[in-house]
Protein backbone atom coordinates (compact mmCIF):
# COMPACT_ATOMS: atom_id res chain seq x y z
CA UNK A 1 0.00 0.00 0.00
CA UNK A 2 1.29 3.41 -0.91
CA UNK A 3 2.10 5.69 1.99
CA UNK A 4 -0.82 8.13 2.40
CA UNK A 5 1.49 10.84 3.68
CA UNK A 6 4.95 11.97 2.72
CA UNK A 7 7.09 11.47 5.80
CA UNK A 8 10.27 13.44 6.52
CA UNK A 9 11.48 10.57 8.68
CA UNK A 10 10.68 6.87 8.92
CA UNK A 11 11.22 4.84 12.08
CA UNK A 12 11.29 1.07 11.74
CA UNK A 13 10.34 -0.53 15.05
CA UNK A 14 9.39 -3.92 13.65
CA UNK A 15 10.16 -6.76 16.03
CA UNK A 16 10.31 -4.57 19.11
CA UNK A 17 7.75 -4.29 21.90
CA UNK A 18 6.53 -1.65 24.34
CA UNK A 19 8.18 0.61 25.47
CA UNK A 20 10.68 0.68 22.58
CA UNK A 21 8.45 2.11 19.76
CA UNK A 22 7.17 4.95 21.98
CA UNK A 23 10.64 5.79 23.35
CA UNK A 24 12.13 5.78 19.85
CA UNK A 25 9.25 7.85 18.45
CA UNK A 26 9.73 10.36 21.27
CA UNK A 27 13.48 10.55 20.55
CA UNK A 28 12.88 10.87 16.79
CA UNK A 29 10.25 13.60 17.29
CA UNK A 30 12.67 15.58 19.47
CA UNK A 31 15.05 15.81 16.51
CA UNK A 32 12.41 16.97 14.03
CA UNK A 33 10.90 20.39 13.34
CA UNK A 34 7.22 21.19 14.00
CA UNK A 35 4.93 20.35 11.10
CA UNK A 36 7.12 17.54 9.78
CA UNK A 37 5.65 14.05 9.46
CA UNK A 38 7.10 11.02 11.26
CA UNK A 39 6.24 7.57 9.96
CA UNK A 40 6.48 4.69 12.44
CA UNK A 41 6.38 1.05 11.35
CA UNK A 42 5.69 -1.44 14.15
CA UNK A 43 4.59 -5.01 14.74
CA UNK A 44 3.63 -4.82 18.44
CA UNK A 45 -0.21 -5.01 18.54
CA UNK A 46 -0.11 -2.83 21.68
CA UNK A 47 1.25 0.00 19.55
CA UNK A 48 -2.29 0.68 18.26
CA UNK A 49 -3.47 2.07 21.58
CA UNK A 50 -0.03 3.37 22.52
CA UNK A 51 0.29 5.72 19.56
CA UNK A 52 -3.21 7.15 20.12
CA UNK A 53 -2.19 7.86 23.74
CA UNK A 54 1.22 9.19 22.60
CA UNK A 55 -0.48 11.68 20.26
CA UNK A 56 -3.03 12.71 22.90
CA UNK A 57 -0.36 13.34 25.53
CA UNK A 58 2.33 15.00 23.40
CA UNK A 59 0.22 17.07 21.03
CA UNK A 60 1.68 15.38 17.94
CA UNK A 61 -1.20 14.80 15.53
CA UNK A 62 -1.91 11.19 14.55
CA UNK A 63 -2.73 11.80 10.88
CA UNK A 64 -3.24 8.22 9.91
CA UNK A 65 -2.89 4.67 11.18
CA UNK A 66 -3.28 1.41 9.34
CA UNK A 67 -2.51 -2.29 9.62
CA UNK A 68 -1.62 -4.76 6.90
CA UNK A 69 -0.55 -8.32 7.60
CA UNK A 70 0.42 -7.60 11.19
CA UNK A 71 2.44 -4.51 10.28
CA UNK A 72 1.20 -1.23 11.73
CA UNK A 73 1.98 2.17 10.24
CA UNK A 74 1.50 5.46 12.03
CA UNK A 75 1.88 8.97 10.65
CA UNK A 76 2.42 11.71 13.18
CA UNK A 77 2.61 15.44 12.50
CA UNK A 78 5.14 16.85 14.93
CA UNK A 79 3.68 19.45 17.30
CA UNK A 80 5.00 23.01 17.55
CA UNK B 1 0.52 62.13 88.29
CA UNK B 2 -1.70 61.38 85.34
CA UNK B 3 -1.80 63.84 82.53
CA UNK B 4 -5.06 63.94 80.77
CA UNK B 5 -4.89 64.87 77.12
CA UNK B 6 -8.01 66.36 75.83
CA UNK B 7 -8.84 65.60 72.24
CA UNK B 8 -11.65 67.10 70.38
CA UNK B 9 -14.28 64.30 70.14
CA UNK B 10 -15.00 65.26 66.54
CA UNK B 11 -11.32 64.89 65.66
CA UNK B 12 -11.15 61.53 67.49
CA UNK B 13 -14.11 60.22 65.51
CA UNK B 14 -12.49 61.42 62.28
CA UNK B 15 -9.20 59.64 63.12
CA UNK B 16 -11.04 56.44 63.96
CA UNK B 17 -12.93 56.58 60.69
CA UNK B 18 -9.72 57.13 58.71
CA UNK B 19 -7.95 54.25 60.45
CA UNK B 20 -10.91 51.91 59.85
CA UNK B 21 -11.06 52.82 56.18
CA UNK B 22 -7.32 52.27 55.78
CA UNK B 23 -7.45 48.88 57.55
CA UNK B 24 -10.36 47.81 55.34
CA UNK B 25 -8.47 48.87 52.22
CA UNK B 26 -5.33 47.00 53.23
CA UNK B 27 -7.30 43.88 54.12
CA UNK B 28 -9.15 43.91 50.79
CA UNK B 29 -5.88 44.43 48.92
CA UNK B 30 -4.11 41.52 50.62
CA UNK B 31 -7.17 39.27 50.41
CA UNK B 32 -7.49 39.91 46.68
CA UNK B 33 -3.76 39.23 46.18
CA UNK B 34 -4.10 35.93 48.04
CA UNK B 35 -7.17 34.87 46.05
CA UNK B 36 -5.59 35.71 42.71
CA UNK B 37 -2.40 33.88 43.72
CA UNK B 38 -4.38 30.77 44.60
CA UNK B 39 -6.40 30.95 41.40
CA UNK B 40 -3.18 31.26 39.43
CA UNK B 41 -1.62 28.29 41.24
CA UNK B 42 -4.73 26.18 40.61
CA UNK B 43 -4.68 27.09 36.93
CA UNK B 44 -0.99 26.23 36.71
CA UNK B 45 -1.56 22.91 38.47
CA UNK B 46 -4.27 22.04 35.96
CA UNK B 47 -2.30 23.02 32.87
CA UNK B 48 1.06 21.57 34.02
CA UNK B 49 2.39 18.20 32.93
CA UNK B 50 0.90 15.03 34.40
CA UNK B 51 2.93 13.31 37.07
CA UNK B 52 3.61 9.61 37.67
CA UNK B 53 4.92 8.43 41.04
CA UNK B 54 6.11 4.83 41.26
CA UNK B 55 7.39 2.63 44.04
CA UNK B 56 9.80 -0.12 42.92
CA UNK B 57 10.05 -2.64 45.76
CA UNK B 58 11.32 -5.80 44.02
CA UNK B 59 14.87 -6.64 42.99
CA UNK B 60 14.39 -9.54 40.61
CA UNK B 61 15.09 -9.15 36.89
CA UNK B 62 11.44 -9.62 35.91
CA UNK B 63 10.19 -7.11 38.47
CA UNK B 64 12.73 -4.45 37.52
CA UNK B 65 11.11 -4.05 34.12
CA UNK B 66 7.52 -2.88 34.92
CA UNK B 67 8.50 0.31 36.81
CA UNK B 68 11.23 1.16 34.27
CA UNK B 69 8.91 0.56 31.29
CA UNK B 70 6.14 2.69 32.82
CA UNK B 71 8.60 5.42 33.79
CA UNK B 72 10.32 5.69 30.39
CA UNK B 73 6.98 5.58 28.57
CA UNK B 74 5.46 8.28 30.79
CA UNK B 75 8.53 10.45 30.22
CA UNK B 76 8.09 9.97 26.45
CA UNK B 77 4.49 11.17 26.86
CA UNK B 78 5.83 14.35 28.42
CA UNK B 79 4.94 13.47 32.01
CA UNK B 80 6.99 14.17 35.13
CA UNK B 81 8.13 10.87 36.62
CA UNK B 82 9.65 9.85 39.93
CA UNK B 83 10.47 6.33 41.12
CA UNK B 84 11.06 5.51 44.78
CA UNK B 85 13.36 2.47 45.00
CA UNK B 86 12.85 0.71 48.29
CA UNK B 87 13.87 -2.59 49.92
CA UNK B 88 14.99 -5.11 47.27
CA UNK B 89 13.99 -2.60 44.60
CA UNK B 90 17.04 -0.55 45.66
CA UNK B 91 19.24 -3.14 43.86
CA UNK B 92 18.05 -1.54 40.59
CA UNK B 93 20.00 1.60 41.62
CA UNK B 94 22.98 -0.34 43.00
CA UNK B 95 25.82 0.03 40.48
CA UNK B 96 27.34 -3.31 41.53
CA UNK B 97 24.04 -5.19 41.24
CA UNK B 98 21.86 -3.60 38.57
CA UNK B 99 23.50 -5.49 35.69
CA UNK B 100 23.23 -8.82 37.50
CA UNK B 101 19.57 -8.98 38.59
CA UNK B 102 18.26 -12.52 38.61
CA UNK B 103 14.97 -14.33 38.28
CA UNK B 104 14.30 -17.29 40.59
CA UNK B 105 12.57 -20.43 39.28
CA UNK B 106 11.74 -21.43 42.86
CA UNK B 107 8.07 -20.85 43.77
CA UNK B 108 7.58 -19.35 40.32
CA UNK B 109 4.95 -21.37 38.44
CA UNK B 110 4.72 -18.69 35.74
CA UNK B 111 8.03 -19.63 34.07
CA UNK B 112 7.30 -20.51 30.40
CA UNK B 113 9.19 -23.75 31.02
CA UNK B 114 7.72 -24.83 34.38
CA UNK B 115 10.38 -25.87 36.88
CA UNK B 116 9.22 -28.05 39.79
CA UNK B 117 10.18 -26.50 43.12
CA UNK B 118 12.41 -29.42 44.16
CA UNK B 119 14.45 -28.85 40.99
CA UNK B 120 14.29 -25.06 41.29
CA UNK B 121 15.96 -25.38 44.68
CA UNK B 122 19.08 -27.02 43.20
CA UNK B 123 22.13 -24.70 43.13
CA UNK B 124 22.60 -23.11 39.73
CA UNK B 125 18.91 -23.16 38.81
CA UNK B 126 18.47 -19.45 39.47
CA UNK B 127 21.40 -18.68 37.17
CA UNK B 128 19.87 -20.95 34.54
CA UNK B 129 16.42 -19.35 34.76
CA UNK B 130 18.05 -15.92 34.62
CA UNK B 131 19.99 -16.92 31.51
CA UNK B 132 16.78 -18.13 29.89
CA UNK B 133 14.94 -14.89 30.64
CA UNK B 134 17.85 -12.81 29.31
CA UNK B 135 17.66 -14.93 26.15
CA UNK B 136 13.94 -14.20 25.73
CA UNK B 137 14.55 -10.50 26.37
CA UNK B 138 17.28 -10.39 23.71
CA UNK B 139 15.10 -12.28 21.24
CA UNK B 140 12.33 -9.68 21.70
CA UNK B 141 14.99 -6.93 21.40
CA UNK B 142 14.06 -5.56 24.81
CA UNK B 143 16.46 -3.02 26.27
CA UNK B 144 18.47 -4.22 29.28
CA UNK B 145 17.86 -2.84 32.79
CA UNK B 146 20.96 -0.56 32.57
CA UNK B 147 19.78 0.63 29.13
CA UNK B 148 16.29 1.48 30.44
CA UNK B 149 17.79 3.24 33.46
CA UNK B 150 19.89 5.37 31.13
CA UNK B 151 16.84 6.25 28.99
CA UNK B 152 14.97 7.10 32.20
CA UNK B 153 17.74 9.39 33.44
CA UNK B 154 18.22 11.01 30.03
CA UNK B 155 14.50 11.79 29.86
CA UNK B 156 14.42 13.41 33.28
CA UNK B 157 12.96 10.62 35.41
CA UNK B 158 13.77 11.29 39.07
CA UNK B 159 15.27 8.31 40.88
CA UNK B 160 14.79 8.29 44.65
CA UNK B 161 16.94 5.91 46.71
CA UNK B 162 15.24 4.92 49.97
CA UNK B 163 17.65 5.82 52.77
CA UNK B 164 15.92 3.51 55.25
CA UNK B 165 16.71 0.57 52.97
CA UNK B 166 20.30 1.80 52.70
CA UNK B 167 20.54 1.81 56.48
CA UNK B 168 18.94 -1.60 56.91
CA UNK B 169 20.90 -3.26 54.10
CA UNK B 170 24.13 -1.34 54.86
CA UNK B 171 24.22 0.05 51.34
CA UNK B 172 26.92 2.68 50.83
CA UNK B 173 26.13 5.97 49.11
CA UNK B 174 28.91 5.21 46.60
CA UNK B 175 27.06 2.03 45.56
CA UNK B 176 24.09 4.05 44.30
CA UNK B 177 24.28 5.23 40.69
CA UNK B 178 25.04 8.87 40.01
CA UNK B 179 22.05 11.16 39.64
CA UNK B 180 19.83 9.32 42.11
CA UNK B 181 18.52 11.33 45.05
CA UNK B 182 18.51 10.05 48.61
CA UNK B 183 15.03 10.28 50.05
CA UNK B 184 12.74 9.29 52.87
CA UNK B 185 9.05 8.42 52.82
CA UNK B 186 7.89 11.97 53.60
CA UNK B 187 9.74 13.40 50.61
CA UNK B 188 8.32 10.78 48.28
CA UNK B 189 4.79 11.19 49.68
CA UNK B 190 5.00 14.92 49.10
CA UNK B 191 6.11 14.25 45.51
CA UNK B 192 3.38 11.61 45.04
CA UNK B 193 0.68 13.87 46.48
CA UNK B 194 0.88 15.93 43.30
CA UNK B 195 0.78 12.91 40.98
CA UNK B 196 -2.24 11.89 38.94
CA UNK B 197 -0.98 8.29 38.74
CA UNK B 198 0.66 6.44 41.61
CA UNK B 199 1.59 2.76 41.44
CA UNK B 200 3.32 0.31 43.74
CA UNK B 201 5.38 -2.36 42.01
Amino acid sequence: MAAPFVAEKTLDCQGTFCPVPIIQAHQAAAGMTPGQVLEVIATDPGSQGDFVAFAKNTGHELLHADEEGGVYRYYLRIAG
Amino acid sequence: MAVETVIDPALEARIEELVNTKVQELFQEQFQALVSQQTRQQAEAKSGPKRLALVASKGTLDMAYPPLILATTAAALGWEVGIFFTFYGLDILNRRKLSHLQVPPLANPAMPVPVPNFIGAIPGMTAMATGMMRGWMNRARMPSVPDLLKVAQDSGVQLFACTTTMGVMRTKKEDIIEGARFAGAAMFLDYASEAQVTLFV
